[in-house]
């Protein structure tokens, strides 16, 4: 391959570079004051604690339509003392809550997966609320490469 | 039709931790999103998922529009004795489904 | 994975030699270097692929194996009625391909709508429609694990040169040509999504970005349209031509159908 002919083809592949990036305007947004009044709906004064939950998500966001989440909580899913709910907030998609489970000590361990859309990158937020009324979070900071809800342009 | 997948063990021990993985044909319409003719596609989703092991509720979940399409939910339970594990979906526009299995606990 | 260790790595070498000529002089003598789609994916959706109970498109399959057992049409039969699902396996890695007496190719849906239309009177499927995307998984998955075994049928090869011409033609507004992207730059990044080889390994697949799943045929598109290129009608024999060269492109790579794609 020539010279001139790489730099020609590389030029024109940053064109479809420039092509695949344009990223289609949103509408409504949630916020992170959105975010906070939403969390806030939830856990009311009571203090969350950063801790005993981990949030996964894939480091890269290949496609914001469907993003693997999922939601692990140190409990010992007793009677006793066992985590009663598994809220989940983003601070853009257009509202703040992405969902809300319900637990019991019948779970034996409590762990929730599901799939989420993400239209943008931004910070995510679990919180577990246990049969203590204590509050324990994890937060997520994920980058979306390609936006979600973009349509084909046929 | 069924439009619904349900992974469940057949059989399970008494105490066992199982795990209990369900998807469903559903198109999750954001209400927010625009459609051909310049208005805004209504709304369509699921808004609640509700697991029962012979009819005492194990797991719920209430979903936003935030929920991927074919909506993928996946929870633990102990398998206490054998029966009929049911899964219940409903939404907007009147949707509901139902789906059960059987566990032998043993 | 690696693909070395595969019977029939001869033949496809020979292949690839032809298909992408002088740029095989660089690669290692010897070493298949061709990737599926899967293997440029995360570990997330890798994973959502190979499990059955996560993999969106088994759903499809599902409706696929309750619509194969369902009579339709005036015929009143049902594909069940004609095929055992047994037969179905290896089927789909050997399509497009040319039936006994037939002067044109069809792919695997287009083999589907025939049946259809031909055995069972029935009404035409309308392209990308679920019924016939479903059916189309459902004996599509009958092959997952198989080697793709393009048919070695000389009347195929006119078409097959006529797809390795559209791959290799500049196109579009923005003039590029399919073998810009997926051959000299495969393996690189386009917008965080890295640029396939453009395999044909897991059709018809669920795509994230479509939230659904999808044929080759509208994956192709995509593509077309991507480069501002008046996609074909979906009809048109030129998909079935770019098919059968991407079929023959990847003989012997691991069919994955129904596959997850971004
Ligand atoms: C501007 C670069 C570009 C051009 C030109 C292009 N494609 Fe693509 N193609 C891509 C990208 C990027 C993807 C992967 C998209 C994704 O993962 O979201 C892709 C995906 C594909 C796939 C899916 C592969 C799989 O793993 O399932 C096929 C097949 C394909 N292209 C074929 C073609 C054909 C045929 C042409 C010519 C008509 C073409 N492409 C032109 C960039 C391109
Ligand atoms: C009335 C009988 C009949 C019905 C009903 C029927 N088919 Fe067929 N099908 C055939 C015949 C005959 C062939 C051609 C066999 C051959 O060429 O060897 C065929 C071929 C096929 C092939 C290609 C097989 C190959 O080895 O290349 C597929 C795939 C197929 N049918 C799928 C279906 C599906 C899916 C349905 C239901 C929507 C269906 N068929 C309904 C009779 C039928």
């Amino acid at each position: 391959m020539t010279a001139a002919k790489s730099s020609l083809q590389r030029r024109a592949f940053l064109a479809g570079v420039a092509l695949v990036s344009v990223v289609a305007p949103q509408a409504a947004r949630a916020t992170p004051e959105a975010m906070a009044e939403a969390i806030k709906a939830v856990v009311g004064d009571r203090p969350v604690r950063e801790g005993r939950v981990t949030l996964d998500l894939p480091p890269l966001i290949e496609n914001g339509n469907t993003v693997p989440l999922s939601v692990a909580v140190e409990s010992p899913m007793s009677e006793a003392d066992h985590v009663k709910a598994i809220h989940v907030f983003n601070e853009k998609n257009p509202q703040p809550h992405v969902f809300d489970a319900r637990l019991g000590p019948r779970n034996g361990r409590a762990q929730v997966a599901t799939r989420i859309k993400l239209g943008d990158s931004q910070r995510i937020v679990a919180i577990a609320e246990t049969s203590r009324g204590e509050f324990w979070s994890a937060s997520a900071d994920v980058i979306v490469t390609l936006a979600a809800c973009l349509e084909e342009l046929t | 039709m069924t439009n619904v997948l349900i992974n469940a063990p057949k059989t399970a021990r008494r105490g066992e931790l199982i795990e209990l993985k369900t998807l469903i044909l559903h198109p999750m319409e954001t209400g927010f999103r625009p459609g051909t003719n310049g208005g805004i596609i209504p709304r369509n989703i699921i808004q609640r998922f509700v697991a029962t092991w012979n009819g005492t509720e194990i797991f719920s979940m209430d979903l936003s529009p935030a929920i991927s399409a074919n909506p993928f939910v996946s929870f633990f339970t102990v398998a206490t004795e054998s029966g009929r594990v049911a899964f219940r979906w409903s939404g907007d526009e009147g949707f509901l489904a139902e789906e059960s299995v059987t566990i032998d606990v043993v | 994975m690696t693909w070395s260790d595969r019977p029939g790595r001869r033949p496809a070498l020979v292949l690839l030699a032809l298909v992408f000529g002088a740029s095989l002089a660089a690669a290692q003598v010897g070493a298949d270097t061709r990737r599926s789609g899967y293997q440029d994916m995360g570990p997330a959706l890798q994973k959502m692929q190979d499990d059955d109970t996560a993999n969106p498109a088994m759903l499809f399959v599902q409706l696929g194996e309750q619509l194969w057992s369902k009579p339709a049409g005036a015929a009143g039969k049902a594909c069940a009625d004609c095929h055992s699902v047994a037969d179905m396996k290896g089927v789909a890695v050997r399509y497009p391909a040319i039936a006994k007496g037939a002067d044109r190719p069809l792919d695997l849906d287009g083999r589907i709508s025939l049946c259809r239309t031909a055995n069972q009177q029935a009404e035409p499927f309308a392209p990308e429609s679920r019924d016939l995307l479903s059916l189309t998984a459902f004996v599509a998955h009958q092959s997952r694990g198989l080697p793709i075994a393009p048919p070695d049928d000389p009347r195929l090869r006119p078409f097959r040169d006529h797809g390795a011409e559209i791959y290799r033609r500049r196109q579009g507004q923005l003039n590029l040509s399919c073998a810009i992207c997926h051959d000299d730059n495969a393996g690189k990044k386009l917008a965080g999504v890295t640029i396939p080889q453009a395999h044909p390994t897991g059709y018809p697949i669920y795509r994230l970005e479509w939230q659904a799943l999808g044929s080759l045929k509208r994956r192709l598109r995509n593509c077309l349209v991507g480069i501002r290129a008046e996609p074909y009608g979906y009809g048109s024999l030129d998909y079935v031509a770019l098919e059968i060269f991407l079929a023959d492109r990847a003989r012997g790579m691991l069919w994955e159908a129904p596959g997850v794609r971004p």
